[in-house]
């Protein structure tokens, strides 16, 4: 079967990943662009005996070299010649969107027009006349409803009669007016004499025109003095001539090209009215009740992801002690076999820790899913900006952070809605600090151990707001100092709304925990078998374990570990924030998740998890410890060393271990500082 | 800058000081190149015709261009020059 590869461009908004999905079906894939964060997503599809690879660029409004995802698209085009492209158009907002198109004509590749939501215009009174459109633009148009499946024979059909016509030079090209056009000859011609490598390669035009427009990936490939000398020549005569830069009036040309095709070809009967968008708008967006849907639509997110996930999340924990109890029936009662516990606790426990944060993906992607296709992230975003804006961070921001209380692996994953990369990178770092469920645990534990009633109300509300205020503070900082550079200025689209398919959500939602299972998944599990292991051995003689209970077996054999010998080296380190290897060896067990501090403790003090257990270990503590330690031992455990999950979840999203390292490093180095200066100062109050 | 005051007699100012209902149409953009190429890519061209649906003051500005609804921030209308 031949093979044909196409790439899908197109604006935001366009319906590009609907149209993706239409041609594709189920058969995607989702991958990172080297090098890069940005999402890739791949698909396949056969039609006439060919087989068609598609590959999904990231969505831009133009190919200029400002942004990663228009670099991405345009470098895709350029370097990979795919054998089509296909440029999926709003065909309801025909001139903006064919802005793209122009770049892409310049760029002298084979073209298809997806004029897509072509319902929605002939819904406006939108009537094109494509037979001359096609003719004006040297491609093929095709009308599609991708949300709705329609046009995808025709598209297909398109795509494949465009690779079996013999390449045709374009009979004309974009013209940008006399003066342009004469320097543009000139620098051509400079071109052709110096006779550069790559040059043809990207076409003799396309280069000449990007230069003019002093594009920076173009100008810095551009290394000789004398293409520098005339472009400069040119750039400084046409700034002259326009009083503007020449980018500018090339955009202008290139709209004036486009509203001239539109005119000939395009009837419109209605002018564009106050439609239902508005409508929906004019509460959505409102400045009084703006904030209030927003944080009502967040609550029913929040609720939908943990409260609703709790039940699965239960049924797969039930699944795995089973699975946990069918697996110990092979051994006979009170065996310590490692390989049963290698079995038991390392490979099911660490599968089930796996697993379980399944249930919060799924759910929170669903949602996400339908806040983004159904138009309202981009009013959230609108409404939340002001506020996040000041602390450095994105609208959106908002969202996995508020994710991050419910827990932070797939708060982490969220922050895929952010394009800009420094805002995505200051969210993910600050997210560990918004207090987790599974701390929870740990505060249940500690607070009604240490403190009278009328304060445990009070002294879990301070610790999350410390978390919070601390986020706040990191992110402006990180803003100001490794992440900085100036706020994207915002600007941004408010799409339609629309009324989300079933079928883009699922696929939407399946993508994203397939993803989580694949590449997160396999690091927790490594991570968490390598600390049962370090939590196991070196194991004690059967001797020494003969005397003794279950839990003081229990105890016995985490304190000779490696992790229990961790615990004491580390104690005069710990010392000074008022911890003892106790608690040291509790901390490092709660790497692999934040609720083990709760049942390392249990074995480390020997108490068993039986009804009543956390009533004894809370006497026991009180014995060792004073309320200042406890509440020390909150607030370490609410800033220092993400879980297991956190980390391998930063490290699938930034694409780098180093980002995770700095992350893990530079909170824990955190939470030591303000521990350290909360438990002196403490102390000496007394 | 091109002065055409015979289309118009209202004077050249920036897009923040323009009304919700106002129709206006940009003189030029003073910003830097990668703004500029930003907004040239969202349809924010010299004569490009917008309908101002709402100056949120202080917060940001819808606008309609080119039958597309654009949010723009307070700094960014302020750089916008419209008739």
């Amino acid at each position: 079967m031949k093979r044909i590869r196409v790439a899908l461009a197109g604006n935001p908004n366009s319906g590009k990943s609907s149209v993706f999905n239409m041609l594709t079906g189920a058969h995607q894939h989702v991958g990172n662009y080297p090098g890069v964060t940005v999402e890739k997503k791949e698909g396949v599809c056969t039609y006439d005996g060919y087989q068609i690879e598609i590959i999904d660029l990231p969505g831009t409004y133009s190919l200029t070299a400002y942004s990663t995802e228009e670099l991405i698209a345009r470098d895709y085009v350029l370097d990979e010649t795919p054998d089509v492209v296909v440029d999926v158009v709003d065909a309801s907002n025909l001139e903006r969107n064919l802005y793209l198109a122009t770049q892409l004509i310049e760029m002298n590749v084979p073209l298809v027009l997806a004029f897509n939501m072509s319902d929605l215009a002939k819904r406006r009174g939108i009537e094109f006349d494509l037979e001359q459109l096609s003719r004006l633009l040297e491609a093929r148009i095709v009308p599609t409803v991708g949300n709705k499946a329609q046009g995808r024979e025709p598209l297909l059909e398109a795509i494949v009669a465009t690779v079996r016509q013999a390449e045709t030079p374009r009979a004309h090209r974009l013209n940008y007016g006399d003066e342009i056009e004469e320097e543009l000859a000139k620098i051509e011609a400079v071109l052709v004499e110096q006779n550069v490598e790559w040059v043809p390669r990207s076409g003799l035009r396309w280069v000449a025109v990007k230069l003019l427009e002093q594009d920076d990936a173009v100008t810095a490939k551009a290394v000789h003095p004398e293409i520098r000398d005339a472009v400069a020549r040119s750039v400084e005569h046409l700034r002259g001539i326009f009083g503007d830069e020449p980018e500018i009036v090339m955009a202008d040309r290139r709209y004036g090209f486009i509203s001239g095709a539109c005119q000939e070809t395009i009837a419109s009967s209605v002018e564009r009215r106050h439609d239902t968008s508005d409508t929906i708008d004019a509460v959505v967006t409102n400045r009084v009740l703006g904030l209030p849907i927003f944080l009502l639509l967040m609550y029913m997110v929040f609720w939908l992801t943990f409260t609703l996930g709790e039940y699965p999340m239960m049924a797969l924990e039930w699944f795995f002690e089973w699975a946990g109890a069918t697996v110990a029936g092979f051994w006979p009662a009170g065996s310590d076999s490692w390989v049963k516990s290698l079995l038991i606790d390392g490979i099911l426990g660490g599968v089930g820790g796996v697993v379980v944060f399944l249930p919060n993906i799924l759910l929170l992607f669903l949602a996400i899913a339908i806040l983004e296709d159904s138009g309202y992230m981009a009013r959230a975003a609108f409404v939340m900006d002001r506020i996040m804006h000041k602390i450095g961070l994105h609208g959106k921001s908002f969202i996995p952070m508020l994710i991050g209380f419910g827990c932070s692996v797939p708060a982490i994953m969220a922050t895929r809605i952010l394009e800009n990369r420094r805002s995505r990178f200051t969210t993910i770092m600050v997210i560990p600090l918004m207090s987790c469920g599974a701390r929870l645990t740990i505060y249940a534990l500690i607070i009604p151990a240490f403190f009278p009633h009328q304060w445990r109300g009070p002294v879990m509300w301070l610790i999350y707001l410390i978390g919070i205020v601390l986020a706040v503070v990191c992110a402006k900082v990180l803003r100001l100092t490794i992440f900085r550079g100036e706020t994207m200025p915002f600007v941004m689209e408010l799409p339609p709304y629309r009324v989300p398919t079933l079928k883009s959500v699922l696929i939407h939602m399946w993508q994203r925990g397939w993803l989580f299972l694949k590449k997160a998944g396999t690091v927790i599990l490594g991570i968490s078998i390598v600390l049962w292991a370090l939590a196991s051995f070196p194991k004690p003689s059967a001797e020494e374990l003969a005397e003794l209970n279950e839990q003081q077996r229990h105890q016995t054999i985490l304190e000779r570990s490696i992790i229990g010998r961790v615990g004491h080296i580390i104690e005069p380190v710990i010392r000074p924030l008022g911890f003892d290897w106790k608690v040291g060896t509790a901390l490092i067990g709660a790497t692999a998740a934040k609720e083990v501090f709760v049942s390392q403790l249990g074995i480390v003090y020997a108490v068993g998890s039986e009804e009543g257990g956390a009533e004894v270990l809370r006497r026991r503590l009180q014995a060792d410890y004073t309320p200042l330690v406890g509440f020390c031992i909150m607030l370490f455990c609410l800033i220092s060393a993400p879980c297991v999950g956190t980390v391998a979840m930063t490290r699938q999203e930034t694409n780098s271990w180093r980002w995770a390292t700095f992350q893990f490093l530079a909170l824990t180095g955190l939470a030591y500082g303000i521990t350290f200066l909360v438990y002196q100062i403490g102390s000496l109050w007394g | 800058m091109i002065q055409e005051t015979h289309v118009h007699d209202q004077q050249v100012r920036p897009l923040s000081t323009t009304q919700a209902g106002d129709c206006v149409r940009v003189v030029g953009i003073d910003a830097g190149r990668g703004l500029n190429s930003r907004l040239a890519a969202m349809g924010l061209v010299a004569s490009t015709e917008l309908r101002v649906v709402s100056n949120g003051h202080p917060g940001p500005f819808v606008l309609i261009v080119k039958d597309a609804k654009v949010v723009l921030g307070r700094g960014v209308a302020q750089k916008i020059m419209v008739r």
